[in-house]
């Protein structure tokens, strides 16, 4: 199963739910790797959905591609990351109007990157549905030097850009879609404890 | 207080300041509004506001003081006039009536500084307005503030009759590509379903009018897709009028007799009891009050607090609800 | 009144120094023996003469070092400004409240003369003076919540109002408690205290927003929020962590009375008119525990104070580590003797310290 049940934590950290169908002319649904198995859940049950639906799917090398497409959504699109998806998110969500339902799934960076785009385009994110699957890894944001760093999965972990020793913060922030990462040897240098996986 | 000044008397933190105007100009529009003009007393030019705020206007009828909310439809950039339009309401408490019947040019009276329970979403892309009747004036000065901006609006405005039209001569003259005004008695109707449909990503949308029309534009948007975030209406009640009850307020050993015309709230603060507040309709929440003791039935009517908090017998909006009952203690 | 503007820094050398006058207004926060979270709100309509509640926004003797180190702030690092695009009328908002106030409280220092939308402005502390069109952007060097806030002190979060809630959507912050604009912004009340321990469980922020949201044009409040820093340190932001969290190694219990800072936060609310925003400025006092102890009834207290904090507070306001080495300072300065209530030092009706 790819569901986690995070523990519970401070009121910036984003909570996912499950998605639902929702009324809605036209229907936007935004996957990575195992949010493809919250997608088929959602056309099982509600299948007349998907000929209003665009899918865009980023594998990260899962096989769910020929399972999502089988489901005949209306639009249908498989990007090899999301940077090379982003272009046409944007086109896609500047073109759209009121009464778009858009669902986001799989890892977290991905859905919040999403989010952001949407947010962007002026729609109201807390009418986005969110539903986690997959890795816990997490899209972090060093404070001190700005730089992300992808799918981080321990902490503390070294800033992919300045080097720094970070430790892995609950803060989220929306508008740069990641976590905080700030120095844990500041204070000490050079003290920096064994890294340990995220939820470990 | 943790860092109080030294010889400061409590703190009256809430409630609004206060602005002495006169009136300057009553202008009737048809049989059911008028618009009434102020100007300050001292000469001094008014806070500048945004589009959407109301003011508090107080009326000294008789021994009963009123304080009705009004929204502000003058020009928000035009400092030295206030206005406001009042339809005549011949079945509520008497506070329009006032207004209409005993108010006349030259008259002192007082105003709150303006409060926004309405504002614009400034990030909209668009704003999509729809009135009913006297809905129309808080739009009025948001109209005129995004114009100044070059705000990207559409409204669509119903009314009765072509003679209860307030505003509809000026609306669609200055405005004939984004004004549409429909008549109840010409059977015209606003398609809101078409209207929604299609509408561009980042649209805010506001209503305001009578309930039903409330009630009928959030619904149809929800079924359409819309996010509530993205769905704003004002609606504030005038306080009912009712049975008398009796009311103790434990905090300051003080009891009062509510009467018949007056509310809740204006019985407390008779007593000199000052509850915040904003609105004194319903909606903002500030002087939610607990009931520390009840032996009967609450009439609540606010839309502020949970159906649970109003089946739990704990809580009452004192502006607009009542009580009909042997005993009600509150924690004033 | 003229103020005689200090020459000091903020970094490197630290020569700031609080003159005897600067020691004497200090808002000390503390106004019983202990501590811990509450609202206290109150009114912000002026204060006793000299006091730094007397005016809306208080200019005091460190007022041109403190801008010249936000523009050095600002040449590093550009992002301790943003607005968000919606918020640019709030902006302007915050010019005009800025610019009426201090033209009306300190007309010796600075001057506003306004034609309709053509406005003269005159800040002669700083030197500087500008024509330009109220409400057009491109009359000024900088957008209008930049311009006025690299001349005034104190950080400053401009927040939407929404949905019942405040966003924080703009700002100029670089004299922050460790807290980061640029991850912060766009934010709504919850989030962005999100990190703070313990207020949430009390209902202190559910309480504090219902406050906020009904401030009012014409009636803005205040409050007092403090914290810890070694060094006159400013710009303690979390992008220079790595750069000055090695500073709070340095103490030792011969430079802790010079070194070891209270800092003291003066936060107000203004309702924005146009905009319908609250303007949360953020002014912090550094005064150090030597010129602290001065005072006979704000030294034993701070002792007091120190030695009973919660330990989660402790650690959230940064000085869990120090902290006994604090208290063996402070110790010296409690002799045990009853403090009054409230947070004047109460000079006349305090025994001078008996140890």
């Amino acid at each position: 199963m790819s569901t986690f049940h995070f523990p519970e934590s401070i009121r910036s950290r984003p909570v996912y739910g499950r998605l639902e169908a929702r009324p809605g002319k036209a229907h936007l649904m935004i996957a990575d790797a195992q949010g493809a198995e919250a997608i088929l859940g959602l056309a099982l049950q509600v299948p007349e959905l998907m000929a209003k639906t665009h899918v865009i799917f980023i594998p990260k090398g899962t096989d769910f591609g020929p399972k999502l497409q089988a489901l005949s959504p209306a639009q249908y699109y498989e990007g090899p990351s999301y940077a090379a998806a982003l272009s046409r998110i944007q086109r896609v969500l500047s073109d759209a109007a009121m009464g778009l339902q858009i669902y986001l799934t799989g890892t977290e960076g991905l859905m919040g990157q999403a989010q952001n785009a949407a947010m962007q385009a002026g729609y109201d994110y807390t009418a986005i549905q969110t539903e986690h699957r997959g890795s816990l890894a997490r899209r972090m944001q060093c404070v001190h030097c700005k730089g992300i760093t992808e799918d981080v999965i321990l902490d503390p972990f070294e800033c992919s850009h300045c080097g720094l020793n970070l430790f892995v913060r609950d803060h989220y922030s929306r508008r740069i879609a990641a976590f905080q990462g700030v120095c844990i040897d500041a204070e000490d240098p050079g003290n920096v404890p064994p890294s340990q996986e995220i939820y470990s | 207080m943790s860092a109080p000044a030294p010889n400061s008397t409590a703190p009256k933190i809430m409630g609004a300041e206060k602005i002495k105007v006169i009136v300057s100009n009553i202008v009737p529009l048809n049989d059911l509004v008028t618009r009434f003009e102020f100007k300050r007393t001292d000469g001094t030019i008014f806070p500048t506001f945004s589009g959407g705020a109301h003011t508090m206007i107080e009326m000294q009828d008789g021994d009963l003081k009123r304080m009705n909310p009004y929204s502000l439809m003058s020009d928000p950039a035009e400092r030295d006039t206030y206005a406001i339009s009042v339809r005549r309401d011949d079945h509520g408490r008497g506070g329009s009536l006032f207004l209409h019947q005993k108010v006349q040019v030259g008259d002192t009276m007082t105003l709150s500084y303006p409060v926004n329970l309405f504002s614009l979403d400034l990030r909209a892309r668009k704003h999509l307005f729809i009135a009913g009747g006297i809905g129309i004036t808080p739009f009025m000065a948001q109209i005129k503030q995004l114009n100044a901006a070059n705000g990207k609006w559409e409204l669509h405005y119903s009314c009765r009759s072509p003679e209860l039209g307030s505003y509809v001569d000026e609306l669609t003259s200055k405005h004939p590509h984004s004004a549409n005004v429909y008549y109840d008695d010409q059977k015209q109707f606003i398609d809101l379903h078409t209207l929604l449909d299609g509408q561009p990503i980042g649209t805010h949308l506001y209503v305001c009018g009578p309930k039903g029309m409330i009630d009928w534009v959030r619904k149809t948007a929800a079924a359409a897709g819309w996010p509530k975030a993205h769905v704003h209406h004002e609606e504030f009640l005038a306080p009912k009028p009712g049975k008398p009850f009796a009311v103790r307020l434990a905090k300051s050993g003080l009891a009062v007799e509510v009467g018949a015309h007056e509310s809740l709230l204006e019985a407390i603060e008779r007593l000199g009891v000052e509850p915040p507040y904003l609105c004194r309709g319903g909606a903002c929440g500030q002087c939610e009050t607990d009931v520390l003791e009840s032996d009967g039935t609450f009439i609540h009517r606010d839309h502020w607090l949970e159906d649970y908090e109003h089946a739990s017998g704990t809580k009452i909006m004192p502006c607009v609800s009542r009580f009909e009952g042997k005993t009600l203690v509150l924690d004033r | 009144m003229t103020i005689q503007f200090n020459d000091e820094t903020f970094r490197d050398d630290y020569s700031f120094r609080n003159s005897q006058r600067a020691i004497d207004r200090f808002p000390f926060p503390f106004h019983e023996d202990s501590y811990m979270y509450s609202v206290n709100m109150e009114q912000h309509q002026g204060g006793p003469a000299d006091s730094i509640y007397e005016k809306r926004f208080d200019v005091d003797e460190h007022y041109v070092a403190e801008m010249r180190d936000r523009a050095m702030v600002l040449a590093d690092d550009p992002l301790r400004c943003q607005s968000l695009p919606h918020m640019i009328l709030a902006g302007w908002d915050l010019l005009e409240l800025i610019m009426v106030s201090k033209s009306e409280d300190y007309p010796d220092l600075f001057e506003l003369h306004r034609n309709g939308n053509k406005w003269h402005w005159i800040n002669k502390p700083m030197g500087i003076e500008d024509h330009f069109v109220f409400m057009d952007e491109t009359t000024l060097p900088y957008g209008p919540m930049e311009y006025i806030t690299r001349q005034t002190q104190g950080d400053f979060c401009v927040l939407d109002q929404r949905e019942d809630n405040l966003w924080m959507d703009a700002g100029t912050v670089t004299t922050q408690a460790d807290w980061s604009l640029d991850f912060d912004i766009g934010m709504n009340f919850f989030e962005w205290h999100a990190p703070v321990p313990l207020a949430h469980e009390k209902g202190i922020f559910k309480r504090a927003l219902k406050f906020l949201l009904s401030i009012q044009q014409g009636a803005p409040a205040r409050r007092l929020n403090w914290t810890m820093t070694v060094n006159p340190l400013l710009d303690t932001s979390p992008e220079n962590y790595h750069k000055w969290g090695v500073q709070k190694n340095t103490l030792t219990l011969e430079n802790l009375g010079s070194k070891q800072h209270l800092r003291v936060e003066l936060q107000t609310f203004f309702r924005l008119p146009r905009s319908n925003a609250l303007v949360f400025p953020i002014r912090c006092y550094l005064m150090s525990f030597q010129d602290i102890v001065s005072k006979p009834k704000w030294g034993r207290r701070l002792h007091r104070v120190v030695r009973d904090l919660p330990e989660e507070l402790a650690t959230y306001k940064g000085f869990i580590d120090n902290r006994s080495m604090m208290l063996e300072f402070l110790a010296r300065y409690d002799d045990g003797l009853p403090t009054s209530f409230g947070v004047w030092p109460d000079e006349q009706g305090t025994p001078a310290l008996q140890k």
